[in-house]
């Protein structure tokens, strides 16, 4: 067992919009070799995402892996539509903080 | 014709781009130079307002070098979403820009004008007749949504482009339209595969986006052929991997296999990315999917006020240790002072960044508190004059608020500007967000041609 950073493995960690009503993240790895083993242990699932950003876990839409881009992607509903009262973000593209802090054992 | 190639300039129109990479698109004879000009991404005010989000002379710079040279080759520019969001007053910024262009270079051409700013009652209308869908996580569409709506888009497909090309168009500006399409009409108007068309589309409406190192101001060109196309940079200083544009693929989409658009949706489940050269990537095997009747994206906004913000700091370590009771204690006493005054109806926030301000919406996510804390007091009321009002009492309230164990007594907050307080305007938000089934995908996006010559209208 041992403990791994996602952020060592990965080469893009990123949030942004997916239109006015979704935050889309994605982590897209260095090496297909970090890549399968993330997809194999699948430490992201939707529940460890809802825990992540303390969300429920129903408004996690999907944790989708994208073998061409060796990527994982998790779209979630955003909290608010973008730029509704309480926006604090946009364009959604600094959400991605948890998940570069992101750790897990394997 | 064997191939149909494709430059894009830019990610966005008035982003700019390099006059070598231009050039060297140029040379290799594109059939089309198309180009997106807009986004919902900067938000709803743009939408409301009926203001551009990309700047006037930039957007200028680029239709300057574009417009002529596509009509020195002979071939056709396409603009898309034009002016940033595609409605009534955005299509005209545009307008006015190109006539400007036109008649200071004595330029001839044909000019079409595609609109897909939606009348209310229009859109009642398919509203009662049951026709209008929520695009999830959006919510059921209410009729009192459509009353308060100040301003409806819809996004067009690539069949008016297709018509605009029919009717021998070589500058066509288009209202909101669905992004890949200016990239794709064209090929598909000639019998190229839909799938493939609308996905080298999906990719070059970035441009440089997709390339290493990734740019939003250089340029990009597309190969499209019968059963592949190929991208390539024009920089000697990028390159692009399967890759970079299979990330691409990724970016701003909720799934990467399926990208729904209007009349149906791309199914990447067999496409194949494979390196041609350094610069150049082959795709392969994206098809299209039509859907059982043909829908298009309603966007439309509500106005919900005026909003005057502060911006302050705080560095006493004391204060900043008691910030979140601070907040709630300047909350209510801003509430208490004018509740008997018909200032109920405003919003207050404080967007404290330092202490998880910018991912305020995600409040429970922990985050280490900094030494200094920026502190932006935003007040949202029904006139310009009631959100100055609460903005204002809010930020003097909490430059002398008394709060326990406090040693500064002078003040609490570092303003960096005098006047403090500045006037953002009026606030929108997005309230319509649905698909509209349509019976036919042309005749709701109206197409009016003008003829330019040396530079002026007939």
């Amino acid at each position: 067992m041992k403990t791994y950073k996602l952020i060592d493995m990965a080469s893009v960690i990123r949030s942004k919009n997916s239109g006015p009503y979704e935050l889309t993240f994605d982590v897209i790895f260095k090496t297909f070799e970090e890549y399968n083993f993330f997809k194999e242990h699948e430490p992201i699932t939707p529940e460890v995402f809802a825990e992540l950003y303390h969300i429920p876990v129903e408004d996690v839409i999907h944790v989708i892996y994208f073998d061409p881009a060796k990527a994982v992607k998790a779209t979630i509903k955003r909290p608010i539509p973008s730029g509704t009262l309480g926006e604090t973000d946009v364009y959604g593209a600094q959400q991605h903080a948890p998940l570069v802090r992101f750790t897990f054992d394997a | 014709m064997e191939e149909i190639r494709v430059l894009s300039p830019t990610a966005i129109l008035g982003y700019g781009f390099p006059m070598e990479s231009f050039q060297e698109g140029m040379k290799r004879k594109p059939h089309v130079i198309a180009v997106d000009a807009g986004s919902s991404d900067p938000g709803p005010y743009y939408l409301g307002a009926g203001i551009s989000f990309t700047d006037r002379n930039s957007v200028k710079r680029d239709l300057e070098i574009m417009i002529p040279a596509a009509i020195e080759a002979g071939i056709p520019v396409i603009i898309g979403t034009s002016g940033g969001s595609g409605g009534t007053p955005h299509v005209a910024i545009n307008r006015e820009i190109i006539r400007e262009i036109a008649e200071a270079k004595g330029l001839s051409f044909k000019y079409a004008e595609i609109s897909s700013e939606f009348d209310k009652e229009l859109v009642r209308k398919y509203f009662k007749d049951g026709k209008i869908t929520p695009l999830a996580p959006a919510e059921e569409l209410q009729e009192k949504d459509i009353d308060e709506s100040v301003r409806i888009v819809a996004q067009m497909g690539e069949e008016p482009f297709m018509e605009a090309l029919k009717g021998g168009a070589q500058v066509i500006l288009a209202g909101r339209a669905y992004d890949p399409t200016v990239f794709s009409a064209l090929a598909i108007s000639k019998g190229y595969p839909k799938g493939l068309a609308i996905h080298m589309g999906k990719i070059l409406e970035c441009a440089a986006i997709c390339a290493l190192p990734g740019s939003g101001s250089d340029c990009m060109f597309g190969y499209l052929r019968k059963d592949h196309f190929e991208l390539e940079t024009l920089s000697p200083d990028r390159i692009c991997t399967t890759l970079s544009i299979a990330a691409h693929t990724l970016y701003e989409k909720s799934n990467p296999y399926l990208l729904p658009g209007p009349g149906g949706r791309l199914n990447l489940h067999n496409t194949t990315f494979e390196q041609i050269a350094e610069n150049r990537v082959r795709v392969a095997g994206t098809v299209f999917e039509p859907t059982d009747g043909y829908f298009v994206k309603l966007e439309g906004v509500r106005k919900v006020g005026y909003r005057t913000i502060s911006c302050a700091a705080a560095t006493d370590p004391i204060f900043i240790s008691k910030i979140d009771e601070i907040v709630a204690a300047v909350k209510a006493r801003v509430n208490n002072n004018f509740k008997d005054y018909g200032f109920s109806d405003y919003f207050l926030d404080f967007k404290v960044y330092g202490k998880g301000g910018a991912m305020g919406l995600f409040p429970k996510v922990e985050f280490e508190t900094g030494s200094e804390l920026l502190i932006i007091i935003e007040a949202v009321g029904a006139t310009q004059q009631e959100a100055d009002t609460i903005c204002s009492f809010a930020r003097s309230t909490m430059l002398h608020f008394g709060y326990e164990g406090r040693v500064s007594t002078a003040g609490n907050l570092a303003l960096p500007f005098s006047p403090s307080d500045a006037h953002m305007g009026e606030v929108f938000e997005f309230n319509i967000y649905h698909l509209m089934e349509v019976e036919d995908p042309v005749s709701l996006f109206p197409i009016t041609y003008k003829e330019f010559k040396n530079g002026k209208v007939n």
